[in-house]
């Protein structure tokens, strides 16, 4: 369906629940979702709160999308300001979560203020309570998610919740639903609960309705759908090998971050890469893959689920991890593996369970890691304050290690889980965290390929990928390529990624949809179900729109153009192999540019004239 | 690779990567002939990482001794 128009604003400071209707003028501007929910949010916090005070507010929210029969359309994204960041946090997830939220009649979730003692909300359609989750406090979340199955006798619920990592602070904690996908970055899980909710479960039975013209929105989807299924990428490529496709790609060209980013190179990563996932492991001749998974309405389905060899260290004693689960994804893979110089698969894939297991954003986590470990061979950094760990580059154990101590936050699980920038700070060495504005870098190193170079510095929720996609024209050449190692000509690109991104975020669909479809193949799937009229301009017009929103929240929050930078090392030391070899991340050659493109003064601050333009709140 | 490792000889799919000899010349176009990887999906073809324009795929003495090929069907993720 489109949208519902009707939203839960849920105090949990005084444990009421109270239905809204949705602000209808603010859904044409901003469409839904990532848009909408921060549209909401700038209006209702003051940006410059700490985010784990009641004052910040935490919004669940689907996109207009979100449970119709558009491919991939069932997403939901967590919006509130991020504890790691301090910037807007909008994390997106799949899964079957955000469609039932829809299904159940709700576009979004306001949730405000902090209980005094654990709860979690529960949604069967029109009736929503908070319920008591004593019981639940201290769970990981796939063993929350087996008492709320058992306690509400119902197969069918769907449970997003939070780990232990959350409930110990840990500043990157995920909120993870359907056992293994997540609203993984920023934090998101780290505010859920600060405010004492545990788990939001929900049933919705009403199915779709309320769009605008069903012949025209059947016919679009479909077209889209079959769109995907021509491309090699979206109808290939991924379901067969998922977004792990890219390891070697990645090495290959030379941007492959390694050990903390000192390199760009990992010699062990064909041993973990996608490829690897399907060849027979010699115990017991079964492969790390077991099948493809794909989320709600998703007919590319690029999730992985696997196992881990039963006689790996790891889990050699631990039955309970011998069965399928979610497996690796190229972000994790690249930040517990290359980044931590580790190439054993299996120890990869254990320390993938347990980011799902206890909610830590996998990224982050091993980005962390791969900074302490360069702390500790540096001697920063000694077993005295790991209790006896030798964190070394390419240990198996200590990767394994860290997952649990961060899930729990025992020990120096408890450091781990500051992140990279304040683990760093805190050990006298801030030059050697990977971050911007305090958020991890993902898996390309913007030496080796200038566009994620701005992308980066200029992500209004911290280094990320997800924002401005340009691997995929820069090395991928879809939709075309470009010279991965020229500054000329990025400015535009990265600013056409993001408006992009910030639209396909705000209609409920899955951002891998856009290596095949362009916003003519969107545009008419979002005009057929939504009201008002929604061609690709409008569309370009509310990504841009939402992009400075965000970049409006985070100037106000405090966080100026002096943060749209990149750590030291990517800016002075050149790429010590392959093609960038070198080569530093030129980001003073497309900054000035991309500022201009965006109507903004010389150093970053909002103009006046912009923010009239775009009709931002002041 | 990816989706086209299967024309790797049997046993190289991990490793993913094998030696081959060539005659002095040879374009990138013979190679991506000689593993039978059909023109649409030699989409992306490198030279020691760097990326080699389809125009560029027929000229000879691109390739010197020692230089490492890769070919990619048109893949994403991220």
């Amino acid at each position: 369906m489109a949208w519902t128009k009707k939203y839960l604003r849920v105090n949990l400071t005084e444990g009421t629940i109270k239905v809204e209707d949705l602000n209808m003028a603010w859904a044409n501007e901003y469409l839904g979702q990532r848009g909408l929910a921060t549209r909401y949010l700038i209006d209702e916090i003051d940006p410059k709160c700490d985010a784990l005070s009641p004052e910040n507010k935490m919004i669940m929210t689907t996109g207009p999308l979100t449970g119709t029969m558009a491919s991939t359309g069932g997403r939901y994204s967590v919006v509130c300001k991020s504890p790691l960041t301090g910037a807007v946090a909008c994390s997106n997830s799949g899964g079957l979560f955000g469609a039932e939220l829809k299904s159940a009649g709700w576009d979004m979730i306001i949730f405000e203020g902090k209980s005094a003692s654990p709860v979690y909300l529960s949604i069967q359609n029109e009736k929503a309570e908070l319920l008591s989750a004593e019981a639940l406090w201290g769970k990981s979340v796939w063993e929350a998610d087996a008492i709320l199955h058992k306690t509400h006798q119902d197969p069918q619920l769907k449970v997003a919740a939070v780990g232990r990592s959350a409930e110990q602070g840990c500043l990157y904690a995920a909120i993870v639903n359907d056992m293994h996908r997540a609203a993984g970055r920023s934090g998101v899980g780290t505010v859920m609960a600060s405010k004492n909710l545990k788990a939001v479960v929900v049933r919705g039975t009403r199915g779709v309705g309320n769009i605008k013209d069903m012949p025209r929105f059947m016919d679009a989807t479909n077209a889209g759908k079959a769109v995907l299924a021509e491309n090699p990428v979206t109808g290939q490529g991924l379901p067969a090998l998922g977004t792990q496709v890219l390891m070697n790609v990645i090495n290959e060209v030379g941007a492959m971050p390694t050990r903390n980013m000192r390199e760009t190179q990992f010699e062990g990563a064909h041993k973990i890469a996608g490829e690897a996932m399907l060849e027979p492991r010699k115990s017991d001749g079964k492969p790390n893959l077991t099948r493809n998974g794909g989320c709600f309405g998703c007919t590319i389905a690029c999730g992985r689920i696997s196992t881990i060899d039963r006689t790996h260290f790891s889990v050699q004693d631990k039955p309970e991890y011998w069965g399928n689960s979610g497996g690796l994804e190229y972000e994790a893979a690249w930040a517990m593996g290359s980044d931590c110089g580790v190439d054993d698969l299996d120890a990869l894939t254990y320390a993938n369970f347990l980011c799902n297991e206890d909610g830590m954003d996998p990224i982050s986590f091993g980005a962390t890691l791969a900074a302490a470990m360069e702390m500790f061979e540096d001697g920063d950094l000694t077993t005295e304050q790991t209790g006896g760990m030798e964190l070394k580059f390419g240990s198996a154990e200590a990767l394994c290690w860290a997952a649990e101590v961060v899930a729990t936050g025992e020990g120096f699980g408890a450091d781990l889980g500051l992140g990279s920038k304040r683990l760093c700070e805190k050990y006298g060495r801030p030059e050697l965290s990977m971050t911007v504005k305090g958020q991890e870098f993902p898996a390309y190193d913007p030496r080796g390929m200038q566009g994620m170079g701005l992308t980066y510095a200029t992500s209004n929720r911290g280094a990320c990928h997800l924002r401005s996609y340009t691997v995929s024209s820069e090395v991928l050449g879809v939709p075309v390529k470009t010279d991965p190692l020229e500054t000329d000509g990025k400015a535009d690109l990265v600013k056409a990624f993001q408006d992009a991104t910030a639209a396909v975020d705000s209609a409920g669909l899955c951002i891998f949809t856009t290596f095949a479809w362009s916003m003519e193949d969107i545009a008419p799937q979002v005009d057929a179900a939504c009201e008002g009229e929604w061609s690709v301009e409008k569309m370009l017009e509310v990504g841009e729109r939402v992009w400075q929103l965000e970049r409006q929240f985070n100037q106000a929050a405090g966080i100026g153009g002096d943060q749209d930078t990149l750590p030291k090392r990517l800016l002075t030391e050149g790429a010590g192999s392959g093609p960038a070899q070198g080569k530093v991340a030129e980001l003073d050659k497309m900054l000035p540019q991309y500022y201009e493109l965006r109507g903004w003064n010389t150093d970053g601050s909002m103009t006046d004239a912009t923010r009239q333009k775009w009709n931002l709140p002041a | 690779m990816a989706t086209i490792a299967h024309l790797m000889p049997p046993g190289e799919k991990i490793a993913n990567r094998i030696d081959i000899e060539v005659d002095e010349g040879v374009t990138l176009e013979d190679i991506i002939t000689r593993f039978k990887v059909a023109p649409e999906l030699a989409h992306l073809v490198l030279v020691n990482g760097v990326y080699i324009e389809p125009h560029e795929r027929e000229t000879s003495g691109l390739i010197k001794e020692n230089d490492v090929v890769a070919i990619w069907p048109p893949v994403a993720g991220g």
